[in-house]
């Protein structure tokens, strides 16, 4: 297993929005470690308050050497990533979870929602890296049009076709992901990966039930450790019992997890 | 740099003897093998390793977990693989660690402690058990042996009566005074004590009026609760005979060290290794400095050496 502790260098600080921050470290282990999907637990700082690290997923790597993460401030630890700076060092834990799989030879599509998006710029820019035939389509929700267009530009970027929804219609469609989904023509051998909030990954999960897609999802939930030893992070199965996100995870197979509308 | 400097280090709980003093608390830890990426497993005193019960448990529903000021509140529930599996997956790969390994044990009756200790009888590999009557999270049993003499000293000698290995059992903190249940366990024939469990707290979210935990109430560990646990680990040292394990929100070397002045032979380091994998092994490291600067011949010398007045 390659995982490992590192302090990092923070080598840039970016304000997307008004809270939407994204941080790049430097750390050659981690970053030419890492596969899409997987995720990074963060030391906000040496203190006692707040005491537990926090999960984010890489959003991507360069060079083998640098890693990216983004984040909306919703706390005070995202609040104290927030106000880091450039030559700062961060405790990082990392890379953990299993990851996205994926196969060149289908029609990729990847759905992301808000923070969610994160991990696809990483999934995605490796499909254009790794395969020839054809480029995944980019879905891409979010509230509204200041939140979702400098989400949307890093993979406009790389050339690829992003459908946009928002809650407010702001920017692409007035809608949902799924909304967009059902517009577009996707091929029987079009397989699906997920990342956004639990009711959108239901809504995209009972979508591909439907039209009998592979679906594979990744779970955001609270955890202390990311490594399988504190057992909070569980995700219910539909078989019963649970998974554990940080070590079973992140992604799923969207059929193997128990989805619940609250 | 540690690792080159020499220091007697040994303690030892009844006939178990740790070449330090830092033993990784029950679920804190895994199995051990998910540490081996950042730790040297053979350099730490001992492992606990997750409670085991008679049957395999899927523990609570989430969320599990919350952070609290320097602290976390968790109602995992005793999520465990069950003592069959334990003996027959877990215990083969923990013998490959090299590591003293204690298993921490727990059940709803008498007669479950019994059969797990006699499951566990003769596997290869345990150096000791932890007799958990503590746990704060599961309905019924656990903490109601915590919390009554007699319950208590009975689950010990049931447990004792079936292990060849020292019988470590788990205080509560739960209760009016720890020391009571400290005798009791000690007249039960307890090898050692270990203190102290998570205390029980709550965490509410205002906004949606929800607790923050589905179990409403949880154990709170890590930094919060090291002066508790102090306290507790200084009285029930000078209440009993027996070595005692101090437990309770311990991340460095200067916190083990504080642990045994208040008369703890050996510690468990728990909450910690969720935030700094390392932290037990940099806590040995911090201990061989200290005894090498303090010029200490062992660092028995300050078990209970606190001075007061």
């Amino acid at each position: 297993m390659s995982q490992f502790q590192e302090k990092t260098e923070i080598t840039r600080v970016e304000q997307l929005t008004e809270d939407i921050f994204r941080l790049t470290l430097k750390s050659q282990e981690i970053a030419s470690k890492a596969k899409p999907g997987q995720f990074v637990m963060i030391r906000t700082g040496m203190g006692k308050d707040p005491l537990l690290r926090r999960p984010f997923s890489i959003s991507q790597t360069s060079s083998g050497k640098y890693f990216q993460i983004l984040f909306k401030v919703v706390g005070r630890g995202t609040s104290i990533l927030a106000h880091t700076y450039v030559g700062e060092r961060l405790s990082v834990l990392g890379p953990l979870g299993s990851g996205f799989q994926f196969d060149c030879k289908a029609d990729n599509c990847l759905v992301g929602g808000g923070m969610g998006i994160a991990p696809l710029l990483f999934l995605g820019k490796s499909m254009l890296r790794t395969c020839t035939i054809k480029p995944p389509t980019i879905v891409l929700g979010a509230r509204n049009k200041d939140e979702l267009a400098p989400l949307i530009k890093d993979f406009k970027e790389l050339g690829l076709a992003v459908y946009p929804a928002t809650d407010d219609g702001s920017l692409g469609l007035h809608g949902m992901v799924t909304d967009v989904l059902k517009g577009l023509d996707l091929a029987s051998n079009c397989k699906m990966s997920v990342c956004g909030p639990i009711p959108m990954m239901s809504a995209v999960h009972l979508f591909c039930k439907k039209h009998e897609i592979d679906c594979q999802v990744s779970m955001e939930t609270a955890m202390a450790c990311g490594m399988g030893a504190c057992l909070g992070c569980i995700v219910p199965l539909a078989k019963g019992g649970y998974a554990h996100a940080c070590s079973d995870g992140p992604v799923f197979d969207a059929k193997e997890l128990l989805w619940q509308v609250r | 740099m540690a690792s080159s400097l020499k220091a007697d280090l040994r303690v030892s709980i009844g006939s178990l003897m740790l070449k330090n003093p830092v033993m990784t608390a029950s679920g804190t830890f895994g199995y051990a093998k998910e540490f081996e990426p950042y730790v040297n497993l053979h350099r730490l005193g001992a492992v606990v390793v997750k409670g085991i019960s008679l049957e395999p448990r899927a523990g609570n529903p989430p969320p599990r977990i919350v952070e609290t000021s320097c602290g976390m509140l968790n109602a995992i529930g005793l999520e465990n693989v069950g003592v069959e599996r334990f003996v027959s997956e877990k215990m083969q790969v923990l013998q490959d660690v090299n590591v003293p390994v204690v298993v921490n044990i727990l059940g709803d009756s008498l007669e479950e402690y019994r059969e797990i200790a006699q499951r566990l009888h003769g596997v290869p590999g345990i150096a000791a058990i932890e007799v958990n009557i503590s746990c704060p999270n599961v309905k019924k049993g656990g903490v109601a042996f915590g919390t009554d003499p007699e319950m208590a000293a009975a689950v010990t000698r049931a447990v004792k009566d079936e292990s060849s290995v020292p019988v470590i059992v788990k205080l509560s903190p739960n209760v009016t005074d720890i020391s009571v249940i400290a005798r009791a366990v000690e007249d039960g024939g307890a090898d050692g004590l270990s203190l102290i469990n998570t205390l029980i707290g709550m965490a509410i979210d205002y906004k949606t009026r929800r607790p923050r935990i589905a179990n409403v109430i949880g154990g709170l560990s890590g930094p919060a609760i090291k002066p508790v646990a102090l306290r507790m680990v200084y009285q029930v040292s000078q209440a009993v005979h027996i070595p005692v394990i101090g437990i309770g929100g311990i991340e460095t070397a200067e916190d083990v060290i504080e642990f045994m002045l208040a008369g703890a032979t050996a510690v468990q380091i728990g909450t910690a290794n969720f935030i700094n994998p390392r932290a037990s092994e940099e806590a040995v490291e911090g201990l061989t400095r200290y005894v090498n600067d303090e010029k200490l011949s062992s660092i028995q010398d300050i078990i209970g050496g606190l001075v007061v007045g």
